[in-house]
């Protein structure tokens, strides 16, 4: 089970108290009627699937319920960092990502 | 019985003797033994039949690894279990085992026609030899295979024990408790920080518990074995697991511990659980889990009495048993002279010690020749004889002719082919592996974990290394999790140094084609395998391990993984590495599932969520059934009712009077601030904004995709206040979504969410004298049709009681859905119910709801529709506001898939034969004479026979089925054909008159 820290709560919980919501950082159109079927198609259905770094939203679902963004090496499967909503994706640096 | 005890030697308690049966004879072992050292202190070898063909097998190993010797195990009524190492099963008063896999006796099994049959079950029989005729598969190869495959029977009791599991924090976990584990922990324990030290064997001790030859700081080494565990038992900090075994490494230093509480035991306590799961997480990890011997490859080394040599220096040692009284020795390593001088030293004879190395120590030979053990140097062995336990063994100098080959009578051979350090649990994390050329093995390079390995499983062998390198480990273990301490240093007399060579198969003169040169012993994989499935292009070892199953079986290949690989890799010709290791997965030994399942039986294997009015429907005798996770009445049958008379007696008396089923298990979500008409406009389909308090509004939910998602009547109850309903299994997922919209898409919009499914028991009342029951009750109200229409919400008071009010109906008849507070539920059910004796008030279950609510048309999300749906298809356009410049999903219906004409639509079916009720799931065709397989163009969503109408009557989706009304479809049956006519989806009063009857 993974440890997770929340960045509202400031505290590292058990995964269990988790929930995943997908990749972060697709925000919604703001005026979805605009976009092209191709560009609503790329925004309801195409997602990364990287080996390594992702960044992926969770939701601290059975604690304060806030989401927030993390980054996560998917070979690994640990959290590299995790953040805010609404705040921009963290640049790593080489090492970072290389966990 | 022969007896091969020698008195007063070993570890185990002389003065106790313990008697069990093996299948039905009574043996007689000591406390303290094995299943298996007891067997062989009575002389026997013989204790179960191979998986594929049935040759007799003895044992193997004295330890985990195990991979022949599989018991089923009887602790008493319903306590039977199969497949269990005798290796590891501790003897007790009255335990009976039994040997598996033969017919009808161990001596005499008809399945060994397998063993000359060994053509056919060759690498990948399974995808070969009964391939065809491929009409044989389903009624003849496939019932063969299930009916002789698997080792032992598994019970068919309830498993009567019961399982716990706890967690746990430390500072230092120390797996594995031989030489170096001991020294890790007392390292890490005396700097103060918390330790735990598991091993799962009985005892703490590891190879120390074998080892009579060296001293240790002047001590023995059973002597300082008990100083050391003395130590650690008084130290506070120091958790000591014994019988305990970690059988999986996940992230984040999570580690999982089972430990064997009871079985050991004669008579568990009371109340004593079986096993405990311990979870525990743990700042840094020493693993210490040492090497496991590896077999040598050579004809006939799965014979009963052929066994590794450590593991009859074991048996000797710690268990004071001899495994033979005229030993022979093979051997690659140096470690396998030790059991030969062992075993001499307590007057066994050793015939020979026959080594593959043309060079051997001189102190080694010197030692044997001293003992009067022969030593043949440069000589291999090519066979065995011995119908139930070997007899004999042939050996010949491998640069010699046949002519020099010499036969030598034995009863026992004892192999030892190097040493496999156990890496399981690392692999586990991930850590990556590095082949090491030198000593043939793969050893530990980049540990991912905060976690450090220590003695044998690092490759440094013997008893100095695993000491310092324990003591070490221990140590920057300690001072990783903060706490600081010194090292320790030991002296060691006495240790031989121990080195050895590699080899594959051992060379022979003999044809290699017929030879039963076995490497992974408990799936029957011999070498010939092996080379046979690279001969036929598999080339990567993860291929040939599926394609042989070698490796694959319950032991995981402990004791032939690098055998298998080094065959493989020589057959490819390819390096080692280049091949690869199979992946090791948790966990480490075949674990119960009770011990997984702890605590989760039974009654809290899931939670059982009920409703303030369950009890007084359980009092009624309801039938219940589970819906997501609550149970719900079902129906209610009267005596000598069975589910048709009773739902047909409900729905009924609900049409014609009055009808009261508990709606307490809605999803309600109270959505309240300046904005909440604005974010209802987001994301329901429905305009919210001209909703007038006091009214409420069937809504409609989709996800971005546009499918419908949820659906629910939504009331307003003033202007910044709604009181949302969604689907019972719908409630925690609608939530979640709107929070996710409110937090990351609209997180300028004021309005907060709260989930209030379980602070009001909902009562719904459906008929024409709804109205007249609750009207003498409710205060505050108007409950006249001007005031109080369909589709209105009120707060006021009924019985006494706060109540939200709707007036709504899920049945087509006048209804009224009466929240009121969770703690009055039951009170205002019963209230209702007494005042209704007039009307002849009667509950109904989940079943007559669906009927009702189908003779509507009303669909259930999630049963009518199934995720591909669109509001137009389900029939529900109209609850679009077209106006709305966005809602969730609202871009999706305009893309092209969305406006097809031949998407599947929801539509109603009435079948030809209105008796026959169609089965839900049912695919329906169009033609139903076109060739198997046919096109299905839909299914049947809700089928049910309606009293009302007194015919059945059905929903389907049917691909373009609003273009199709009055259509015949079919729906092919076993038992035939049915025809259906497509129609409309509402079958009862269309014109909606009853609402307001
Ligand atoms: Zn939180």
């Amino acid at each position: 089970m993974l440890l997770i820290h929340c960045p509202y709560c400031d505290a590292t919980r058990p995964e269990v108290e988790f929930a995943y919501g997908g990749q972060a950082h697709i925000a919604r159109p703001l005026d979805p009627s605009s976009t092209t079927d191709e560009q609503w198609r790329d925004h309801l259905y195409i997602r990364v699937n990287p080996r390594g770094i992702h960044a992926e939203r969770w939701r601290h679902i059975h604690g304060c319920g806030r989401f927030f963004n993390a980054i996560r090496d998917t070979v690994s499967d640990k959290f590299v960092t995790t953040y805010k909503a609404g705040e921009p994706r963290p640049e790593l640096t080489e090492k970072e990502g290389a966990r | 019985m022969a007896d091969f005890r020698i008195p007063g030697a070993g570890r185990v308690n002389h003065g106790k003797p313990v008697q069990f049966t093996f299948n039905g004879k009574t043996i007689t072992g000591l406390e303290g033994d094995t299943v298996a050292s007891a067997l062989l202190a009575n002389g026997v070898h013989l204790v179960g039949r191979s998986f594929k063909y049935h040759r007799p097998r003895g044992i193997l190993s004295a330890g985990s690894e195990e991979p022949n010797a599989l018991l089923g195990v009887d602790h008493g009524p319903a306590r039977v279990e199969p497949n269990n190492r005798a290796t590891v099963v501790e003897v007790t008063q009255g335990l009976k085992t039994i040997s598996q896999n033969h017919w009808p006796s161990l001596e005499r099994d008809i399945g060994a026609i397998n063993d000359v049959l060994y053509m056919l079950f060759t690498a990948g029989f399974y995808y070969k030899t009964f391939m065809w005729p491929k009409s044989f598969w389903n009624k003849v190869y496939e019932p063969i295979i299930r009916g002789t495959a698997g080792l032992g029977k598994p019970p068919v009791e309830p498993d009567p024990d019961t399982y716990s599991s706890r967690f746990a924090h430390c500072d230092v976990l120390v797996v594995g408790s031989g030489p170096a584990g001991l020294a890790a922990a007392l390292a890490a324990g005396r700097s103060g920080a918390k330790v735990f030290l598991v091993d799962e064997q009985t005892e703490l001790g590891g190879s120390l518990l074998s080892e009579t030859d060296a001293s240790i700081n002047g001590m023995s080494g059973w002597a300082w074995l008990k100083a050391s565990v003395d130590e650690l038992a008084g130290m506070d900090n120091v958790t000591l697991l014994p019988r305990t075994t970690a059988i999986g490494y996940y992230h984040q230093n999570f580690v999982g511990l089972c430990q064997r509480i009871t079985d050991h035991l004669s008579s568990a306590p009371q109340g004593a659980p079986r096993e405990r799961m311990w979870k525990i997480r743990a700042k840094q990890v020493v693993l210490a889990q040492g090497a496991i011997e590896k077999p040598l490859v050579f004809d006939g080394n799965d014979r009963p009495g052929v066994m590794l040599a450590s593991a009859a220096r074991t048996y000797l040692n710690r268990y004071g048993v001899k495994v033979g009284n005229s030993p022979v020795v093979v051997t690659s390593h140096d470690s396998a002279w030790l059991a030969a001088f062992d075993l001499a030293r307590a007057g066994v004879k050793v015939q020979a010690i026959i080594d593959v190395r043309k060079a051997v120590p001189t102190d080694l030979k010197a030692t044997a020749e001293s003992l009067g053990i022969e030593v043949l140097a440069g000589w291999t062995v090519t066979g065995t004889k011995g119908r139930l336990r070997v007899s004999s063994v042939r050996a010949k100098p491998i640069d010699g002719g046949s002519e020099q080959a010499r036969e030598f009578a034995c009863d026992a051979l004892l192999m030892g082919g190097g040493w496999t350090p156990s890496l399981h649990l690392f692999s586990h994390t991930q850590g990556k592996l590095e082949w090491r050329e030198d000593a043939q093995t793969f050893l530990p390079a980049k540990h991912v974990e905060s976690s450090r390995c220590a003695g044998a499983g690092n490759g440094e062998f013997g008893l100095a290394n695993a000491l310092q390198q324990g003591a070490a480990a221990g140590q920057a273990a300690a001072a990783d999790a903060g706490f600081s301490g010194s090292g320790a240093s030991y002296e060691i007399a006495g240790e031989i140094a121990l080195g050895g060579t590699t080899l594959r198969e051992l060379p022979t003169d003999r044809n290699t084609a017929t030879a039963k040169a076995f490497v992974d012993f408990q799936n029957d994989v011999t070498a010939k395998d092996i080379r046979l499935a690279v001969r036929e292009g598999f080339k990567s070892i993860e291929h040939v391990k599926r394609y042989t199953t070698t490796g694959m079986a319950t032991d995981q290949g402990k004791t032939s993984n690098i055998n298998g690989l080094l065959i493989a890799s020589d057959a490819v010709q390819r390096p080692a590495p280049q091949v690869g290791l199979t992946t090791f997965r948790p966990p480490y030994t075949p674990t119960t599932f009770g011990a997984f399942a702890g605590y989760n039986r039974g009654r809290l294997f899931d939670v059982t969520r009920k409703t303030p009015i369950d009890s007084w429907a359980e009092e009624q005798g309801a039938v219940f059934e589970p819906v997501s996770l609550w149970r719900r009445a079902w129906y209610f049958p009267k005596p000598g009712e069975d589910m048709h008379a009773a739902v047909a007696r409900e729905c009924k008396a609900t049409r014609d009077s009055l009808g009261i089923f508990d709606a307490s298990t809605l999803g309600k979500i109270e959505i309240v601030g300046p904005d909440a008409a604005e974010f209802l406009n987001r994301m329901y389909t429905n305009p919210w904004t001209k909703l007038q308090p006091g009214r409420t509004r069937y809504g409609v939910l989709l996800g971005e995709d546009g499918f419908i998602r949820d659906d629910g009547v939504i009331g307003r109850l003033s202007t910044d206040r709604f009181h949302v309903t969604t689907t019972t299994g719908g409630a925690a997922r609608v939530l979640n979504m709107m929070e996710d919209y409110l937090q990351t898409e609209f997180p300028d919009l004021k309005v907060w969410l709260t989930s209030t499914t379980e602070q009001w028991a909902v009562i719904a009342v459906n008929g024409p004298n709804s109205r007249n029951l609750i009207a003498p009750l409710v205060e505050g109200i108007d409950l006249s049709e001007e005031a109080f229409p369909h589709m209105s919400i009120a707060e006021g008071k009924i019985a006494g009681v706060p109540t939200r009010l709707f007036r709504m109906s899920f049945t087509g008849e006048r209804g009224y859905e009466i929240n009121v507070p969770a703690r009055y539920g039951r009170a205002i059910w019963e209230k209702l119910m007494a005042e209704g004796q007039r009307y002849g008030i009667t509950p109904y279950g989940t079943e007559t709801m669906h009927v009702l609510r189908a003779e509507k048309g009303y669909i259930i999300v999630g049963q009518d529709t199934d995720g591909t749906l669109t509001p137009d298809d389900a029939g529900l356009g109209w609850a679009i506001g077209k106006a709305k410049p966005d809602f969730v999903g609202k871009r999706s219906l305009s893309r092209p898939d969305m406006l097809k004409t031949d998407r599947k639509q929801l539509v109603g079916l009435l079948t030809e034969d209105p008796k026959t009720v169609l089965e839900e799931g049912a695919q329906i065709v169009l033609d139903p004479n076109q060739a198997v397989p046919m096109k299905m163009v839909g299914h049947v969503t809700s089928s049910y026979w309606s009293v009302a109408l007194n015919r059945s009557i059905a929903l389907a989706v049917i691909e373009g089925g609003n273009g199709r009304m009055g259509e015949t479809v079919h729906i092919p049956m076993p038992s035939g054909t049915l025809r259906a006519k497509v129609t409309g989806t509402v079958f009862y009063d269309p014109e909606n008159t009853r609402l307001s009857a």
